[in-house]
């Protein structure tokens, strides 16, 4: 359940944030669709909702550009599962989104509080 | 995405069915460890995930190229339709297989004799140099199959051209393989020594000709052989170069071979030898043209220099044509004949496709061949339309129920679409192939014994593209509206009407009778055409053109190798007649310089009682008997006899149109008139004894002309060649051995060539035939096709009509009405069909008045005709629905739908 001031944000993800935080959760580990749903929603203290439906597709075009590979597991509760991986690619694009999100936040930052200066 | 992953994507989705399935198991899992009842687990998973069918297909849609999967499923929709319509199917595909396969053939041949470049290197570079301008006629000898320059003129032409890099002379020529008995020919080409460099064709064997070959007085000269020679008469053995071989009687070496795609600059023919030109007086004798300047025989073709403009070149051919023209001039020429010859101007043109007496005979017969098989097209396009029509009103409540669920009008237009694509490219495939067949059976068609064809039918890009282009046109055509059509109707007005059909909607039955009316109309131009040419090539057939046809065995001699001293000749010839005139069913032979219809000829402008006339009167040189020989009516005075010899007083027999023209139609028995001969040669009088009937001379389409006829051994120079012409009634075997073995008790090195009149009449007439034979059979087909379209149409629309005409009947109609009814609604698309289409049929014709004889394009007979007939097919096409309608039991009409 999200916490109480904390309204989850769904459906309203900037295009390609979602491609963003599947890479920074296969960063930590290989693992299945169902686990990085719920590693998103958890580490967001539940304001992400990730929608199911659009995760796998979007596994699939990530896979498809070769920033991870999948195979084949067994999952913690015994199901086969299709896991994925970052690959080298995919190592190398998460470090250049992630500037790019810095930047894009700073940015916006810039914009949303001209008065303040910019603590960094 | 990559095409592997396109045509793997079953594959795919297959693995993430699975992974979905697993992702739903253990969301399951998890909520069923917290205790969740499973049924409650399990709607919360799906709740959660949505429609795993729709994330696959979002998927899937990622994996394939969306269009190429739209259209590959709705081709593997259209032919479950077509297998499901065999039929319709099979109908379909052949009218369009015909359409398609008729106009690829004229195409292919259009594309191989008009339209390709010569398989030479770099051909756009080729030019055609000759007389830009032959205003006033030139006079002379003519001889081979492009007599455009004299040998004076072209080595002028050659030493002082500028503007071409290599330029070559040839000619056409047939070597006789043989050395007595009947003739074999080889077709065979002499050609000056830059022949081959200028064409930059190399040898696949041995070495070509070249300038060291062409020089004046080769005694042994060199010859180049085609690859088909090659293979025919040496089996492609290497060992052939070097080889000697035998033309007209003289040796020459065999130097090399040329590749299999090269077949000369004349298009529609190929060669089998190609000697230098230096070696024509060895074949020719004393009839040698190289050193008159008044035998025209020979062509030349120039490579443009590359920093030279066509333009440029004919510029400064125009510069040099004065001195060349002055330097050629021939010494006897008249001083008109002098003044037309001086004023002449050399000019270039483009050759890159090369020379054709085909494509000059018929390049414009082949193109209203393309239209007539273009409009046959359009007709059976016409006729699929409207059978697509009626399966689309068949299908009229699928459309509305796809629609009215979701479907999109553009997704249904192209479904539907893909089924006429579909019949449209196998049509088109079918007829592609028919079309290899039927330009084959063309090509044969146009070959006679005298005139072998070669016509290169290999498939080029251009035909693939044709055929592609007809067939993504009709499909588009006959698919396009119907489609539409079918997709117009709003889904709840479709259901409706559907349910319970009382008519179709005017509009949808405007459309089905309009394309009824344009099948109407393009037929009837099309029936009217054949007519026309079938009446042209009857006429042609049966007129009277002076001469018996069947029963004339034309037997030609040729006396070179037979050392027979000029001054013999006639007597030689005198016994050969007598001897031929005395064999077994033998009725009459006679020597004739000129054989009618042959192509020869020979005219000139003569002198009646010291008054010049220039127009040309034709001349012949016979013997006594011809005109019994040749069925031809002495009309007053007598035939030669053998008192007409020697230098005796030369006499002449004229024929009526002769007496007409330089008489008055008073008697001229006894009256002489001279040959306008050129200064310094004789010109005796001819004192006139006889007068025939008036007889077709080299052309059975020309109108009656003068012709003088001389004495045969009155003739002071007989040549080496000459023709007896037997009346006959014996097998054509039996007498060409008998002819040959009795020709061989003369001199057995004499070579003898035969020909049947009526061959000689009927390959004169193979224009004429092709478009009879070829415009018959499409106006037929386009007639079926017609009558089909209107049967179709008719029976359609009383079937839609059932209702109405069951209430009609019901009300007190009697069956006589009923038929009377359908039968007018048909008499009058019928008549607004006939009606445009004569109008249409008589603008179409006189584009074709050339190709006619003895008719107008506007022959009221053939149009009436052509009408009638049309109307009385469609009247029974239309009588069979008819009549059934008026046999509807009203209350089952009623009961039904």
């Amino acid at each position: 359940m999200p916490k109480r001031g904390n309204q989850p944000i769904q459906g309203e993800l900037l295009q390609g944030t979602l491609d963003l935080l599947i890479l920074k959760t296969l960063a930590i580990g290989p693992a299945h669709g169902h686990t990085i749903a719920h590693a998103i929603e958890q580490r967001s203290d539940e304001v992400l909702q990730v929608e199911h439906g659009s995760l796998y597709p979007a596994l699939h075009r990530i896979e498809d550009r070769g920033w991870i590979s999948s195979f084949w597991g067994t999952s913690e509760n015994n199901r086969r599962a299709r896991y994925y991986r970052l690959t080298p690619a995919g190592r190398r694009q998460l470090t250049a989104q992630t500037d790019r999100w810095d930047e894009l936040v700073r940015a916006i930052n810039r914009v949303l509080r001209p008065a303040e200066p910019t603590s960094d | 995405m990559g095409l592997t992953r396109f045509f793997r994507r079953s594959r795919w989705d297959d693995e993430r069915r699975r992974e979905l399935e697993a992702h739903l198991a253990i969301e399951i899992d998890e909520h069923v460890a917290r205790g969740v009842p499973l049924d409650e687990a399990r709607h919360a998973a799906y709740r959660k995930l949505g429609n795993p069918t729709l994330i696959r297909e979002e998927i899937y849609h990622m994996n394939t190229i969306a269009f190429l999967d739209a259209a590959w499923r709705d081709l593997r929709y259209g032919a479950r339709l077509l297998r499901l319509n065999p039929g319709f199917a099979t109908v379909a595909i052949l009218s369009l297989a015909l359409g398609v396969g008729a106009n690829t053939a004229i195409f292919q041949l259009l594309d191989a004799v008009r339209i390709r470049t010569l398989p030479v290197s770099n051909p756009e570079a080729l030019m055609e140099v000759r007389i830009a301008d032959t205003k006033g006629g030139r006079t002379g000898d003519f001889s081979g199959r492009r007599p455009s320059l004299t040998n004076p003129l072209w080595e002028q032409l050659r030493d002082h051209q500028q503007g071409f890099s290599n330029l070559f002379a040839w000619s056409g020529a047939q070597f006789n393989l043989t050395s007595g008995g009947e003739a074999r020919y080889a077709n065979g080409l002499w050609v000056s020594g830059d022949f081959f460099d200028t064409l930059r064709v190399p040898a696949v064997a041995g070495r070509v000709l070249t300038a060291a070959d062409d020089r004046r007085g080769c005694a042994a000269p060199g010859a180049v052989i085609s690859y088909g020679f090659w293979q025919r008469e040496f089996a492609g053995n290497p060992a052939a170069v070097g080889q000697s071989l035998t033309l007209d009687g003289h040796p020459y070496d065999i130097v090399g071979v040329t590749p299999a795609s090269f077949f000369g600059v004349e298009v529609g023919r190929t060669f089998d030898v190609a000697v230098p030109l230096c070696a024509e007086p060895l074949s020719r004798g004393e009839r040698s043209g190289l050193d008159k300047p008044d035998v025209w025989f020979l062509a030349a073709i120039g490579r443009l220099k590359p920093d030279w403009t066509e333009a440029r070149a004919n510029a400064q051919l125009a510069s040099v044509s004065g001195p060349i023209f002055q330097q050629t001039l021939p010494p006897h020429y008249r001083a008109e004949d002098a003044k037309h010859y001086l004023n002449f101007k050399l000019g270039a043109f483009p050759a890159g496709t090369g020379v054709s007496a085909l494509r000059r005979n018929y390049e414009s017969p082949l193109w209203m061949l393309l239209a007539t098989t273009g409009l046959v097209l359009i007709i059976a396009c016409a006729n699929l339309a409207n059978l697509m029509l009626a399966r689309a009103t068949a299908r009229e409540r699928e459309v509305a129920i796809r629609l009215a669920i979701g479907a999109s009008r553009w997704r249904l237009v192209r479904q539907l679409l893909a089924e006429s694509l579909l019949i449209a490219l196998i049509g088109a495939a079918a007829g592609a192939v028919l079309a290899q067949w039927l330009s084959r059976f063309l090509v044969d068609f146009l070959a006679t014994d005298g005139n072998r064809l070669f016509v290169d039918l290999s498939l080029d890009w251009r035909v693939f593209a044709f055929t592609l282009a007809l067939a993504v046109a009709t499909c588009f055509v006959f698919g396009l509206i119907p489609a539409v059509r079918a997709t117009a109707a709003s889904p709840g007005a479709a259901m409706k009407a559907g349910s319970r059909g009382v008519s179709d909607s005017r509009e949808r039955f405007g459309l089905r009778r309009a394309l009824v009316v344009l099948q109407v109309a393009l037929s009837l131009v099309l029936v009217v055409g054949a007519l026309l040419f079938v009446r042209s090539l009857r006429n042609l057939m049966t007129l009277d053109a002076g001469f018996r046809q069947d029963g004339l065995l034309i037997v030609g001699l040729d006396l070179r190798r037979a050392a027979i001293p000029p001054e013999r000749r006639n007597a030689v010839n005198q016994e050969i007649t007598e001897r031929l005139r005395g064999l077994p069913g033998v009725a009459e032979a006679s020597q004739a310089f000129v054989v009618p219809v042959s192509g020869s000829g020979w005219n000139n402008n003569i002198v009646v009682d010291g008054k010049k006339y220039s127009d040309n009167v034709n001349f012949n040189r016979v013997s006594p008997g011809y005109f019994r020989t040749m069925g031809t009516a002495i009309l007053a005075g007598r035939d030669f006899d053998t008192h007409d010899a020697g230098s005796g007083g030369k006499v002449a027999i004229v024929n009526q149109a002769f007496v007409d023209k330089f008489f008055a139609g008073a008697n001229p028995i006894g009256r002489t008139f001279q040959i306008d001969e050129g200064p310094g040669v004789p010109a005796p009088p001819y004192e006139i004894v006889g007068i025939v009937k008036d007889t077709k001379y080299s052309d059975l389409r020309e109108p009656f002309g003068p012709i003088g006829f001389f004495a045969a051994a009155q003739e002071d120079k007989p040549d080496a060649f000459g023709q007896v012409v037997i009346h006959t009634r014996a097998p054509l075997a039996t007498i060409t051995s008998e002819v040959t073995s009795a020709v061989a008790q003369t001199n057995s090195s004499i070579v003898l060539q035969f020909q049947t009149m009526e061959t000689q009449v009927r390959d004169s007439l193979l224009r004429e035939r092709l478009m009879a034979t070829l415009s018959g059979f499409f106006g037929a087909l386009a007639a079926l096709i017609a009558t089909l379209g209107l049967y179709g149409v008719m029976s359609y629309m009383v079937a839609r009509r059932r209702n109405e005409i069951g209430i009609r009947i019901a009300l007190g109609a009697g069956r006589a009405d009923v038929v009377r009814m359908i039968m007018r609604e048909a008499a009058m698309l019928l008549g607004v069909g006939l009606l445009a289409g004569t109008g249409l049929a008589v603008a179409a014709a006189r584009t074709a008045a050339t190709l006619l004889f003895g008719l107008q394009p506007w022959d009221p007979s053939t149009l009436m005709f052509s009408a009638a007939t049309l109307a009385i097919i469609a009247a029974l096409a239309s009588y069979l629905p008819a009549v059934r309608a008026s046999r509807l039991e009203p209350t089952i009409a009623l009961r039904d739908e």
